[in-house]
């Protein structure tokens, strides 16, 4: 018992000591890598412009729901004119940043650990490495720079969507006045809550693009199995672990920003 | 042999894999200009010989010299030195196939060297032509035949104008007469482009026809490194063991035997 714990905790001291080496091997070598810009703007535009449908679905969604339950509780306070705060320090602070995570993470992640996971099956990393290209440098830096770019954008956007999706159901549907709704979201919204739900997006987006690209790129490693089974056990584990890290991670940042 | 006449130089390669030695002290010669064949059954070790020149294994002793020049661990100027001018062509060619083929030929271009954006289209074009794909240029790897595909690898190989090109098993899954094929064009780019190239193959008559020389790993080591003619004549008894498994190899003795020629890489 006491021997399956230690040999568990090292494993874990270990992959967290390879994860941090390969992201250090990724930043450090993609210094001077050749074309870099260009091809962080292509992973942007993977991250970014093919998540869009998703962020904007589940963003309409999410302020929906959240200004139809929001409006029947405060209702049975007489306090409908607070639905836009309740609405927006929820989507704000909170909902918005883990949502829009966790989307990117099912959507970005898992496509970039599978590519990942491919590549390295198919020896396209190999070859890479014996081009004298770093694999690091040309397939993971882009990726992770990308990451600390789209996440917030991407999240803002949840937020904007998600506003005025309970918007939507607070006017349109049950006929709270438009302008009450929205100057309680100008008025509970401030700067601070700001800086906290980018400052997430920036994290999650490291965190989870991180975690995507090392479980794709040693696919070959995987134990489960090798090739097409190592790659979707890769993949299935990326996204688990990713998903995890978001909400571990939202926990700990509330509790030093609160 | 002078030593400036080679231009690879391996002593005592050993690799293990957990308790399997996969590499027991393999040692090689490559001339320079020359085609040679590394031979040797499935599972000899041949690829992760190849692989261990190439960089991709990590061998755990053993020394490799490139063009007078030796290959230390952590001397990353010598290794990007070597990789600058040696290309690796995989037995599954490992094309990226989210590139086209003009991409796929431009990426080491661009990746290892400062040039202009046209210089780079224009040598890439010109790599394609070379192998008779211009006309595919835009086509993904996946639109493409096997043997199209392998042109395109040998594309992407040369188009840095490589001294040494690795080729692992380019033949491998191929029926004889796609071997023969392959082999043909392996042995007449090498000629036009005038690069040294390294073969591991266990595909012994297409080898014997088209190296300069030859090599049999076995057991992890070189038993045997000469021409085609001394692989032939040899009286070793691993070379001896090795020729009468192939059945082909047998074939062909027999001819020769008969009184018919054999044509080898110096013709």
């Amino acid at each position: 018992m006491v021997r399956a714990v230690g040999r568990y905790t090292l494993e874990i001291v270990q992959s967290l000591g390879d994860v941090a080496m390969f992201v250090g091997r990724s930043f450090r070598l993609a210094v001077g890598s050749r074309k870099l810009g260009r091809r962080v703007v292509r992973a942007m535009f993977e991250q970014g412009a093919r998540c869009l449908p998703v962020i904007l679905i589940v963003g309409l969604f999410t302020g929906l729901v959240l200004g139809l339950q929001g409006y029947y509780v405060l209702n049975r306070f007489g306090s409908e004119s607070l639905l836009g705060t309740l609405v927006s320090l929820s989507i704000v602070r909170e909902l918005g940043p883990v949502l829009a995570a966790l989307m990117l993470v099912g959507q970005a992640g898992s496509a970039l650990a599978a590519e990942l996971g491919i590549q390295r099956n198919t020896e396209q990393i190999a070859a890479l490495e014996t081009m004298g290209v770093s694999s690091h440098a040309y397939l993971v830096a882009p990726r992770l720079i990308a990451a600390l770019m789209v996440f917030p954008m991407q999240t803002a956007l949840f937020c904007c969507v998600g506003l005025w999706g309970g918007s939507l159901s607070g006017s349109l549907l049950l006929g709270l006045e438009p302008g009450i709704y929205w100057s309680a979201v100008e008025r509970a919204v401030e700067l601070v809550d700001v800086r906290e739900c980018l400052t997430k997006a920036v994290t999650f987006g490291f965190l989870t693009m991180t975690l995507c690209a090392y479980h794709g790129f040693n696919a070959h490693r995987c134990r489960s199995g090798t090739g097409a089974r190592g790659v979707s056990a890769s993949t299935t584990r990326a996204v688990v672990q990713s998903s995890i890290i978001v909400l571990a991670a939202d926990y700990v940042i509330t509790s030093f920003l609160i | 042999m002078d030593s400036q006449d080679l231009l690879l130089k391996v002593e005592g390669l050993h690799k293990r894999f957990g308790e399997q030695s996969v590499l027991a002290g393999a040692s090689l010669v490559v001339p320079r200009g020359s085609l040679v064949a590394v031979l040797g059954r499935s599972g000899a070790g041949k690829s992760v010989f190849l692989k261990c020149l190439a960089d991709v294994i990590e061998p755990d002793s053993g020394e490799i010299w490139f063009d007078g020049r030796r290959l230390v661990r952590g001397d990353a100027a010598a290794r990007q030195h070597f990789r600058s001018r040696c290309s690796f062509l995989f037995q599954s060619n490992a094309l990226f196939d989210s590139l086209t083929a003009l991409e796929n030929v431009a990426l080491p271009l661009e990746q290892t060297m400062d040039l202009a954006a046209k210089e780079v289209r224009e040598r890439s074009l010109e790599a394609l032509k070379q192998l008779e794909l211009e006309a595919f240029w835009d086509r993904y790897p996946g639109q493409m035949s096997g043997g199209m595909q392998k042109r395109l690898a040998l594309a992407r190989a040369i188009v840095t104008r490589p001294e040494l090109v690795l080729f692992d098993e380019p033949t491998a899954g191929l029926d004889p007469v796609r071997r023969n094929a392959v082999f043909t064009m392996i042995a007449k780019y090498q000629r036009q482009f005038g690069f040294t190239a390294l073969i591991v193959t266990h595909d012994v008559p297409e080898a014997l026809t088209a190296a300069d020389r030859v090599a049999l790993l076995d057991t992890g080591r070189m038993v045997f490194q000469g021409s085609p003619g001394e692989f032939i004549a040899s009286e070793e008894a691993m070379v001896i063991q090795f020729r009468d498994s192939e059945k082909e190899l047998s074939k062909m003795l027999a001819s020769i035997r008969r009184g018919e020629t054999i044509q080898t890489g110096d013709t």
